[in-house]
């Protein structure tokens, strides 16, 4: 039971995707300006990226592994991904259009976000079974939305704030980002026995 | 900078085609695209350089073929093909680079298969190659993809000059120096992109204020 609290503590904190493993910054940029955007992009993402990892997984261990087509995994992946995106659009334009407009325009962007295809090479390189995978999927997908939504309510400070004219825009994000990260960094070894 | 006019011979404009990726448009600086790769990987100018030009060759293929192939692929899959391709010249990247050197493909890690979610060549294939012919496709690919290495190698000469005191891995200033080791560790990465942004933005601010009355929508 243990094991699986640490991969999770790990996932969100520790190894936060964004701010340590340094995947998914296209939208952690692109998407923070506001902060209910970045609230949709969050849902969108973990939900998405979730699936994603149990897919992959599956694909991996059944079709490519016994077939001995590894070379292939990054072609099969991304293809998956871009498949899972358009699905869950279809799904929830189906079940819940309230849903769906929330998360709607976040989806197409999905299919670029580089952890919804790192997290499923990360579980490989990492070696998890079926339930870590999905644990650490969920959890990075957790990490994400958390750190964006700090970000975006860091950046509405920020836009407010009497900053040098030449740090104004992405330089100053950038710095807010590294400051950031560096806090994250503090969470180094939460995800171990002392 | 260079203007193209209706008139101007064919050279001039494949040199355009060129210097657009290189420096105007460059995608590190300019169009923030594949920051990934861009804060990743940078911690020394080795990883940098090496994974610059595995997206370069990657871009310049794809940007290729999807311009060969632009008149054959149907409109409605065409996102879908292009994915489809990159993803295999991403695969070759992937295996040329494990045989070239084993301590390379780890410094990488998944940023090589990452290459295929790369904003730029997703980017480039529909917004440039899927319009042009093969050559003014490839030339302005290997613009965009030598543009993208020279902003990585700028973050990553930097962030090994002060993190590890060392540039290709020849020690610059002497064992008494200290290194700054969070400029290697992913922190690092947000500060050295943020000043060179920093120094651009001065820099443009400071080309205004000297042309004087030009306006920024002017500017190439």
């Amino acid at each position: 039971m243990i094991h699986y609290l640490f991969i999770v503590i790990g996932a969100v904190l520790v190894n936060n995707v964004v701010l340590v493993k340094i995947l998914g910054l296209c939208p952690f940029m692109g998407v923070s300006k506001k902060l209910e955007t970045a609230f949709g992009m969050g849902a969108a993402t973990t939900f998405v990226l979730t699936l994603a990892t149990g897919a992959s997984y599956v694909i991996d261990h059944w079709l490519l592994l016994p077939f001995g087509l590894e070379y292939l995994r990054t072609l099969s992946f991304i293809v998956t991904i871009a498949a899972i995106v358009q699905l869950t659009e279809m799904v929830l334009q189906k079940t819940s259009p309230v849903l769906h407009q929330v998360l709607g325009i976040y989806l197409p962007l999905i299919t670029t976000n580089c952890a919804v295809l790192g997290v499923p090479l990360l579980n490989i390189s990492n070696k998890y079974n079926f339930v870590d995978s999905l644990l650490f999927g969920a959890g990075s997908a957790v990490g994400f939305s958390l750190v964006l939504v700090l970000f975006a309510g860091i950046r509405e400070r920020v836009e407010g704030a009497d900053v040098p004219i030449y740090f104004k825009g992405t330089a100053i994000a950038m710095v807010t980002a590294g400051l950031m990260s560096l806090a994250f960094m503090g969470f180094a070894g939460l995800d171990r026995y002392q | 900078m260079s203007q193209s006019t209706p008139n101007a011979s064919a050279r001039n404009q494949t040199w355009d085609e060129f210097t657009e990726g290189l420096w105007r448009q460059n995608p590190v600086f300019v169009m923030m695209l594949g920051m990934c790769p861009t804060l990743a990987v940078t911690v020394s100018a080795v990883n940098a350089l090496s994974m610059g030009l595995a997206t370069a060759f990657v871009l310049v293929c794809s940007c290729a073929l999807v311009s060969l192939m632009r008149k054959v692929v149907p409109k409605e899959v065409r996102i879908a093909t292009y994915i489809v391709i990159i993803a295999t010249f991403v695969t070759v990247v992937d295996y040329a680079i494990q045989m070239v050197s084993l301590a390379l493909y780890d410094a990488l890690g998944a940023f090589i298969q990452l290459i295929v979610v790369n904003c730029i060549i997703l980017g480039r294939a529909e917004a440039h190659a899927s319009k042009n012919p093969p050559w003014v496709a490839s030339v302005n690919a290997l613009g965009m993809g030598l543009g993208f290495t020279v902003g990585l190698f700028a973050l990553g000469a930097v962030r090994e000059i002060l993190g590890a005191g060392s540039l290709f891995g020849i020690s610059l200033f002497g064992a008494d120096f200290q290194p700054w080791v969070v400029m290697v560790l992913p922190p690092g990465g947000f500060f050295v992109l943020g000043s060179w942004l920093l120094g651009f933005a001065w820099w443009e601010k400071r080309k205004q204020r000297l042309a004087g009355l030009q306006t920024p929508a002017e500017r190439g």
